[in-house]
């Protein structure tokens, strides 16, 4: 999830390391054909990255290339591209820009070919949009796809008949597959050892989210923390790299908490801590700087986000387990963020309101995804009447640039921290 | 005998009403009665009925609800039927109501079952999702606890058990709804003059309320009506109406398109009502037998993966052909994700096809007619013009 | 005296209100804002302070109760003499850049025959000076861009006329140089003002002027000032006196009514509804989304597609015997779905009450997005001075929240510089 990045801004050793990892995958996929590496393409939540691994399979992500493209401001053009073939300026900006870029002879961000997937591995957690994003590249590719539904957890937990549906699916449909497409028998003892290697890099993720409860907090838990899940929501979990990124980043930050330091800005300059702020949704991604630096001009650290945990909620206990390997992975699917029902959804966040002292909550409303967005509202509502903070709604989109507007999105960020510190000053005032 | 007009101004009433007077009455007239209420497109209603509880179809405002507190809820880039349903239950019109049923339709009626949770507590809200694997080990299996989760929350409600026997009892009778809401379709198909679209939607819409005893009694009196009546036969193109599963069109919309030249021949309106292709088997084990229905014996529509690419889409130009159609109209509503994001696969099939189509959008509560009208007019001729020799 | 001033830079207009300690109003200045803000904004402070010197002599004249009968007429004759003053002044300017810009090269050949046209242009324009500002004289508009544009149109296509010239250069002048002129910061001083219009009613010997320049010898001490408003970036102020406006807002409505506790404005660009706490601290705020439905820019519109004025719409829509049923206030669709229901010949004044109460449903969504209405309400922006509007949002209001006091200032354009004067009130301690 790291993007573009121009000279002059200070990169730690985590973020080089990680733009390599990237690099490589992306070095990987377009050498797929020449190498004969065979390429699975699938989204972030409720990966199966390990499982793929068990099949030196390639992965793709569909999502983490619209994201690439946003960042480096090439979604607009791709979006309009699919809406001139037909597809509704309604629906989701993600798919457009990848059908887009389809259409436009599958260059990916990094300005090579993309090779056509030997398998669409249908991870459909949390969003109903990933069936028909598949089914529109299924369309296309005229290839083997495997569907996994995970269903969701409307009564707000996982129950034994969804995680055996989900076993089951592996086992007898996905697996099956993976074996067919990449010609690779399936081994679950490489599962066990691709899943142990998860949680040691899991233990570390969660130590560096959880290291926002300080103050200040030495991480912005939403715009850090995007670079902070990529590899272990993408291509890199179950990998030693992932292990080691994670170490890394959690000496840095380490060395930030001793020094009583916050986050680095992308100019790499501190970031002041005026405000301590829950974000729930993803970023506006074309917009990602100059959104970013709205914030930090105000001294607003977000300390906890939602959208860190789209990819697996690590920081509720969740571990990747070599014992269990295919109820591990259903479970981990059926945890995902977005595959939790709207009470759970605000349960969360009050926890989070609490355990990180945020000022208050954000409300990044996405007009691409409902899957998040509809029902924020409510949210917004029930946070400040259980919280007592308030709470604030701004709207974007994920990677359609006409969807982010500066003036609007400042107004409403400036008015809302101006009315956390008029609150604070009342409060400030009637304890005096 | 009834007139067709009787029947239909019956139903026009229910449509109008807001209360659900016939559904408040049903209730009222018998202690312990309970009201279920769905969304689109599709729950069992069979279990429902089996347990004592009447299936209400929640459907939105229409066009005549003004949506104040609703829209509170609901940024302007999502869909009208959360907000009006919304709207309907914060001020008192579904009160009566004991539970609501989500099915798993797209991400906005998901989101909304959890905030009918929060917002009303003590209504019995559930998301009711159905399988994407169509395995019967695999989905089937899965769906059968789906199935008995919900039985034991009705057995809840109903505070005795759901026997066998009577969910057996209520497939029968819903078999028989389903062969009389088909003998309708049919008669349209064959002779779309005697039974308007409007008609077949507003009788449609009744079962949504009416116990399925009553809306059967209801459908038979008007195909026998409808048979008897002689009505003038236009110079229409014949379509076939897709994309408005959920979300429902004004009734408007429908007369619009009608008066504008097309005759709907076939349509994905209220899919619940025939969501079974043939009789579900009212003998053996009742969950069982509406688990392999569903599996294996229910239509196609956007919200149900299609496992098979080479089947994708084929759903719609085998309806063009069963109804004799000579284009398809795509209506969907504005914002609907399952909708609008499969409507460019289905047209490269219709395409492939050489079908011809149109899109629109709509919301329930559309105003302006006239676009449509114009549309569908041209589309109208323009099918006249191809067919041309 | 130590002042307050709170500068309000809205996206058509710019307010600028006084505050004296004791939060009482000294003076509100408007202006329309102009391409150059901190010119708007040095305008609408400097007429805010012209408010203030007036509200000064009318303190002093509260001093002298013999002359209670006489003060009103006083004050009025000096506004308007004051009025006739700065706008002679400005006229002067203007006629001087209208001047400068003939010179121009490309009317070389011309620029003489010009020059004669534009003196005569404004001796005529001076000469009718007076009667603009005579008692009971109505002015469309109090700017000086609109007063003297309208009349310089009128006068130049005359005397173009009468001299054989091309009127389009005399008009292509003026655009250069109204622009100019309108940019200029005003030179502060008022008091040259004051005495040439004490001198144009009379009054320069008796007790009455003696107030006069005991007010105007009073220091105004510009002792701190806030900004606010959509423009507000943009503003010459350092940023820790820069406020939102929606805080401004809150704390305006609350100095003008201190238990409203429910704030809803609609602008031309943005409705905003806003819960305040008992001493006007904003609780939560809601406004329309990226979505500008139903603000008062779909009125715009919905004038411009029936080829009426803004203002005459709530009055016929006032005329309705029946509500038609708008369900659209997507200004795109505004045009479509207003002559789709002529075409179905529905009468234009109930059309007109339906697309009111369009909006009003509109902003009531927003209103309960924020949180409801739980106490006094109050209603300011553009759309509050249209009783049609209003009358929609009484009625909502009643149906949705009970029997609720409904506050409307008539100053209620003054809400936001209001409360930023507050601000900087609170800030200087």
């Amino acid at each position: 999830m790291s993007g573009s990045r121009t000279a002059e801004i200070v990169k730690e050793a985590s973020m080089l390391k990680q733009k390599t990892m990237i690099a490589a995958n992306y070095d990987l996929l377009a050498g797929a054909q020449a190498t004969g590496r065979r390429v699975v393409s699938t989204f972030v939540p409720g990966n199966l990255n390990e499982l793929i691994m068990c099949f030196d399979m390639v992965n793709n992500l569909p999502e983490i290339n619209a994201i690439q493209n946003g960042m480096r401001k090439k979604s607009g053009p791709l979006i309009q591209e699919a809406e001139k073939r037909g597809h509704s300026e309604d629906v989701c900006a993600y798919v457009k820009a990848d059908l887009g870029m389809i259409a436009r002879g599958n260059i990916g961000p990094d300005g090579r070919a993309l090779p056509p997937p030997d398998l669409l591995l249908l991870s459909y957690t949390g969003c109903f949009t990933f069936m028909k994003w598949f089914e529109l590249l299924r369309q296309h590719y005229k290839c083997e796809t495997a569907m996994l539904h995970v269903p969701y957890e409307g009564e707000g937990h996982a129950t034994k008949a969804m995680i055996a549906y989900v076993v089951k699916q592996l086992r007898e449909e996905v697996i099956p597959k993976l074996e067919r497409a990449s010609g690779t028998k399936f081994d679950i003892d490489r599962l066990r050892e691709n899943l142990r290697e998860s949680a040691r890099a899991e233990e570390d993720f969660v130590w560096v989210l959880e290291s926002a409860k300080h103050r200040p907090s030495p991480i912005d838990a939403y715009f850090g923390g995007v670079y902070y899940i990529g590899p272990i929501f993408t291509a890199f979990r179950g990998t030693a790299d992932a292990t080691d990124y994670y170490r890394l980043l959690r000496s840095e930050i380490a060395q930030r908490i001793e020094a009583g330091a916050g986050p680095i800005t992308p100019d790499g300059k501190a970031h002041p801590e005026r405000y301590r702020l829950v974000v729930e949704g993803p970023p506006s991604w074309p917009s990602f700087h100059e959104f970013w630096k709205m914030f930090y001009d105000e001294g607003a650290v977000v300390v906890a986000s939602t959208y860190t945990k789209v990819g697996g909620l690590y920081d509720l206990g969740f571990r990747h387990d070599p014992d269990r390997p295919l109820e591990s992975l259903a479970e981990y699917c059926l945890g995902c963020y977005t595959n939790r029902n709207l009470p759970s959804r605000i349960d969360l966040i009050e926890q989070y309101m609490a355990d990180y002292q945020a000022d208050g909550l954000l409300i990044n409303s996405i007009k691409s995804c409902n899957s998040f967005s509809a029902g924020q509202l409510l949210m917004l509502r029930e946070i400040e009447r259980r919280t007592g903070k308030p709470a604030a709604f701004i709207e974007t989109d994920l990677v359609d640039p006409r969807y982010f507007s500066p003036a609007n999105v400042r107004n409403r960020l400036e008015s809302y921290l101006q009315m956390i510190e008029q609150k604070r000053g009342a409060i400030a005032a009637a304890a005096a | 005998m009834a007139a067709s007009a009787d029947i239909i101004d019956r139903c026009q009433h229910i449509f109008d009403d807001l209360h659900f007077r016939a559904a408040r009455d049903w209730k009222a007239a018998v202690p312990g009665r309970f009201v279920v209420g769905y969304m689109p497109f599709y729950v069992p209603r069979e279990l429902i009925h089996a347990a004592g509880g009447l299936p209400l179809g929640v459907l939105g405002g229409g066009d005549q609800l003004e949506v104040i507190h609703g829209d509170a809820y609901y940024q302007s880039y999502i869909c009208r039927i959360p907000r009006s349903t919304l709207e309907l239950a914060v001020t008192g019109r579904l009160d009566f109501v004991d539970a609501m049923l989500f099915p798993s339709t797209c991400d906005v009626i998901r989101n909304l079952s959890g905030m009918w949770k929060i917002l009303f507590p003590k209504v019995r809200a559930r998301y009711f999702d159905v399988p994407q694997n169509f395995s019967d080990h695999i989905g089937g299996t899965f769906y059968i606890h789906e199935l008995t989760e919900l039985r034991a929350l009705l057995a809840e409600l109903a505070a005795h058990a759901v026997t066998d026997d009577a969910i057996r009892a209520s497939i029968a009778l819903y078999n028989e709804n389903r062969r009389l809401v088909r003998a309708v379709y049919a008669l349209r198909a064959r002779m779309p003059w005697q039974a308007p679209a409007a008609e077949v939607y507003l009788l449609m819409r009744a079962g949504m309320v009416l116990a399925v005893e009553e809306h059967n009694r209801m459908l038979d009196a008007y195909l026998e009506a409808a048979a008897a009546e002689k009505r003038p036969m236009r110079d229409n193109s014949r379509v076939v109406v897709t994309g408005a599963f959920c979300e429902q069109p004004p009734l408007n919309l429908i007369k619009s398109i009608e008066l504008a030249g097309c005759y709907i021949v076939d349509d994905d309106f209220l899919l619940v009502n025939r969501w079974e292709k043939s009789d579900v088997p009212a003998e053996g084990d009742p969950i069982a037998a509406l688990a392999g229905a569903y599996l294996h014996n229910s239509v196609n529509m956007a919200a149900k993966y299609e496992p098979d690419e080479e089947r994708k889409g084929l759903h719609l130009v085998e309806a063009v052909r069963r109804t004799d159609a000579e284009g398809v109209i795509f209506a969907c509503p504005s914002f609907c994700d399952p909708a609008l994001l499969d409507r460019p696969m289905l047209q490269t099939v219709l395409a492939r096809h050489n079908i011809p189509y149109i899109a629109f959008k709509y919301a329930e509560n559309s105003g302006q007619m006239q676009p449509i009208r114009e549309q569908a007019g041209t589309f109208a001729d323009s099918i006249k013009l191809w067919s041309e020799p | 005296m130590r002042c307050f001033i709170g500068v309000d830079l809205g996206s058509t207009t710019t307010k600028a209100v006084v505050l004296d300690e004791n939060l009482d109003v000294l003076g509100r200045g408007i202006t329309n804002s102009r391409s150059n803000y901190d010119t708007a904004c040095r305008v609408a402070r400097y007429e805010a302070l012209i408010a203030t010197r007036f509200t000064l002599v009318r303190r002093g004249l509260a001093a002298l109760p013999d002359l209670s009968a006489e003060i009103d007429t006083f004050l009025a004759d000096l506004d308007r003499s004051f009025r006739l003053e700065q706008f002679l002044d400005q006229l002067a300017d203007l006629s001087e850049t209208c001047r400068a810009h003939t010179r121009a090269e490309r009317f070389r050949d011309t620029g003489g025959a010009m020059r004669e046209a534009i003196e005569a242009v404004f001796v005529r324009l001076r000469a009718e000076a007076p009667a603009l500002f005579a008692p009971g004289a109505r002015r469309k508009s109090d700017f000086f861009r609109d007063i003297a544009g309208s009349r310089f149109m009128a006068v130049a296509q005359e005397v173009a006329r009468e001299a054989a010239l091309s009127y389009d250069p005399l008009l292509n002048v003026y655009d250069k140089a109204i622009i100019e002129v309108e940019n200029r910061p005003p030179h502060e001083e008022m008091r040259d003002g004051f005495l040439r219009a004490l001198a144009r009613i009379h009054a320069d010997a008796d007790s009455l002027s003696q107030v006069v320049h005991t007010a105007l010898d009073i220091p105004l001490e510009d002792t701190a000032q806030v900004g606010t408003g959509y423009g507000r970036v943009t503003l010459p102020f350092p940023k820790e006196k820069i406020r939102s406006e929606i805080l401004c807002h809150g704390l305006g409505a609350h100095m003008m009514y201190p238990d409203t506790r429910t704030v809803l404005d609609i602008g031309g660009q943005d409705t905003k509804a806003i819960q305040v706490d008992a001493a006007g601290i904003v609780e939560n705020f809601q406004m329309n989304d990226r979505c500008a439905a139903g603000c008062g820019r779909y009125l715009g519109y919905i004038a411009d597609e029936m080829n009426m004025g803004l203002h005459e719409l709530g009055p016929l829509a006032m005329k309705a015997t029946r509500t038609v049923r708008i369900n659209s206030t997507c200004t795109v669709f505004a045009g479509a779905e207003l002559r789709d229901r002529l075409a179905l010949g529905e009468k234009r004044e109930d059309i007109m009450a339906g697309l009111h109460r369009a909006i009003i449903l509109r902003a009531m969504s927003i209103i309960s997005r924020s949180g409801g209405v739980r106490d006094q309400f109050t209603f300011t922006g553009g759309v509050a001075k249209n009783e049609a509007a209003v009358k929609e949002l009484r009625q909502l209001i009643a149906e949705n929240y009970g029997a609720v006091e409904i506050n409307i200032n008539p100053d209620s354009i003054y809400t936001g510089a209001l409360g930023a004067a507050a601000f900087a009130r609170r800030a200087a301690g």
